[in-house]
């Protein structure tokens, strides 16, 4: 048995995390050719470098066919139900921040906090005669949110990409998504609730608690833990 | 795992108790539209059913319960007063416990229309009473028709009162509401900012300064909120007096009895739950008469609020003493706005319950 470390397969995450594995002494890198999704470990024993999709990394984490995991917060909060009872977050790793936020409108004048969207949502449903739609790829998410804070009137519309286009496009009246600088959200003409922060993501080293973990194992992960500075 | 071919033999007896009690038997399909749970419960639906979708009809939902298609079934018909009663699974998705089932039986029984809803009510919950009575169970009840009648009688503006009838299913947001309106929160610094600008420049032209305009929500939807902003901020708080009548009522949790003298306290000086008060009274006649002794029957004026299920009145819940991982055995409750919303302008009062034979399984055989 080997230790199974998934990171992702392409990009400036996998660089970064190359790169960050790199600064505590274990080098990553893929074999073969540049199409080829494979890779080495070097600097401990018994790993076996996975790469993957990042979208992915949750579901292998939550199923434990990976051990060791590096992807967005964000997305194993979304994907995994129950997440902290199925992975446990090693360690934020410092970058690929991003902010999963709620945004509006700008010339909703009278909209600045989740109190005036919930009246809004209100006014709007009778008005309109259905709910104020949010589009959103991160359901979960944002409708565990929305219910802590009492938010009513309002359904949530998927939305895969283009996401600050649906409310030009009439198609939802708000949306939820993810914003690093907010720059895109300014060009749609959005403005972002003031406390409409649902989630502020990072990439982060996870590990599966359902994955089988042999003694060879439990010794590699020490040893891998404490290489990076985890060791407890 | 208990044997399914037992807790059928037991949702069947509850059924047949509930068929000699006068229901006739129903049945509903399991696949219901999901647009009418949508509209009904909002995206709270969406966590708690399996939806599923195929290109003719769009997106199905498993029923999470009953209520919902009999409810529809019962408005097309004329019969008044009608029982029903029903049996078969409903679909639960489990987010959080992988331990609570996501398919389970529920078995029914429904009254709609009669002469009485305190009868009614009364009916419905020694039904349920006699049906679980070898349990020894601990009966929760609760009115959700006092909380609404509380807010009524608040001397403040009806936008005000609506906002907290919206949010009465939502204890948390309500709360928030209430201690805004009667000034215990201070007001966000921006809208304190927004009033000062709307003062100052005028609605046209924090308008026009918001623009461009993009999206369904108009600029007049956005106007109409901001002079509703305007006027609400130069209405006086809600009372010390009331807010404090009111949180005194959401706190009773005593024995009904008891419950019934405090409300009456209340109702002197909060006057417009004096009605709902009265129905109470009937209510707790009614239960004495159909032999439940009301001097020990719990009554929690909160109890209720955080369930989906629509409920506007009377409440109750069965639960298993000493066991308080367990769901509840057995809920009800009124739920008339229910039937007015699915009626299409008809509106009939309707009160019902559902049990869960496989807890009554369980418990059964824990006796045993």
């Amino acid at each position: 048995m080997t230790l199974k470390l998934g990171v992702p397969s392409k990009g400036r995450l996998m660089e970064k995390t190359f790169d960050w594995f790199a600064e505590r002494g274990i080098s990553i890198a893929r074999t073969g050719s540049e199409r080829e999704y494979s890779g080495a470990v070097e600097g401990v024993e018994g790993i076996e470098l996975m790469l993957l999709s990042a979208g992915e990394i949750p579901r292998e984490l939550a199923s434990g066919r990976i051990h060791l995991g590096v992807t967005g917060s964000d997305l194993v909060q979304e994907r995994i139900a129950d997440w902290e009872h199925r992975v446990l977050a090693l360690e934020p790793m410092g970058f690929g921040y991003a902010d999963l936020i709620i945004a509006v409108p700008r010339c909703w004048a009278d909209v600045d906090t989740l109190d005036d969207l919930d009246a809004a949502a209100a006014a709007f449903r009778a008005a309109h005669g259905h709910r104020l739609r949010i589009a959103t790829k991160y359901h979960r998410l944002v409708r565990v949110f929305l219910r802590d804070a009492g938010v009513a009137d309002y359904q949530l519309v998927d939305s895969q990409g283009a996401t600050e286009g649906t409310v030009k496009n009439l198609t939802a009246e708000a949306i939820a998504d993810i914003t690093s600088t907010g720059e895109t959200l300014r060009a749609n003409h959005l403005k972002i609730l003031s406390d409409g922060l649902i989630h502020r993501s990072q990439a982060t080293l996870f590990k599966s608690r359902s994955a089988e973990y042999s003694d060879a194992d439990r010794v590699n992960l020490r040893e891998l833990l404490d290489r990076l500075g985890l060791g407890r | 795992m208990q044997d399914k071919g037992r807790i059928l033999a037991q949702a069947e007896r509850l059924h047949v108790f509930f068929r000699g009690a006068g229901a006739e038997p129903v049945q509903t399909a399991i696949l219901q539209p999901a647009e009418t749970l949508l509209d009904l419960y909002g995206e709270d639906i969406r966590a708690r059913a399996y939806v599923t979708s195929d290109a003719l009809r769009g997106e199905q939902m498993l029923r999470p319960d009953f209520t919902v298609p009999v409810v529809q079934m019962h408005m097309d018909s004329a019969a008044d007063p009608a029982r029903y009663t029903y049996c078969g699974e409903v679909f639960r998705r489990q987010e959080r416990d992988p331990a609570r089932p996501n398919e389970y039986i529920q078995v029914g029984y429904e009254l709609f229309g009669g002469e009485s809803p305190a009868e009614a009510d009364a009916e419905v919950f020694a039904l349920f009473s006699e049906a679980l009575s070898p349990l020894d169970l601990r009966a929760a009840t609760g009115d959700i028709g006092l909380i609404l009648a509380a807010v009524d009688g608040l001397s403040t503006t009806d936008k005000r009162k609506a906002a907290l009838r919206r949010h009465v299913w939502r204890p948390r947001r309500f709360r928030a509401l209430l201690e805004r309106f009667a000034g215990r929160t201070p007001v966000p610094e921006s809208r304190k900012r927004l009033l000062a600008e709307i003062e100052t420049h005028g609605v046209e032209a924090v308008l026009n300064a918001a623009a461009p305009e993009i999206g369904l929500r108009s600029r007049a939807d956005v106007a109409y909120r901001l002079y509703a902003l305007v006027q609400d901020a130069a209405e006086p708080p809600v009372s010390t007096g009331e807010t404090e009548l009111l949180e005194d009522l959401l706190s009773i949790r005593e024995t009904s009895v008891h419950a019934l003298a405090h409300l009456r306290d209340i109702a002197v000086d909060l006057k417009t739950i004096g009605p709902a008060v009265d129905r109470m009274q009937a209510r707790l006649d009614a239960l004495a008469g159909q032999g439940i002794d009301v001097d020990l029957l719990d009554f929690e004026a909160s109890y209720g609020r955080t369930t989906m299920e629509y409920y506007d009145g009377f409440v109750f819940g069965f639960y298993a003493e000493g066991q308080p991982g367990l769901p509840p055995v057995a809920t009800g409750g009124r739920y008339d706005a229910l039937t007015r919303i699915l009626g299409r302008g008809r509106e009939v009062p309707a009160v019902g319950g559902v049990v869960r034979p496989e807890l009554v399984l369980s418990l059964t055989e824990a006796l045993a």
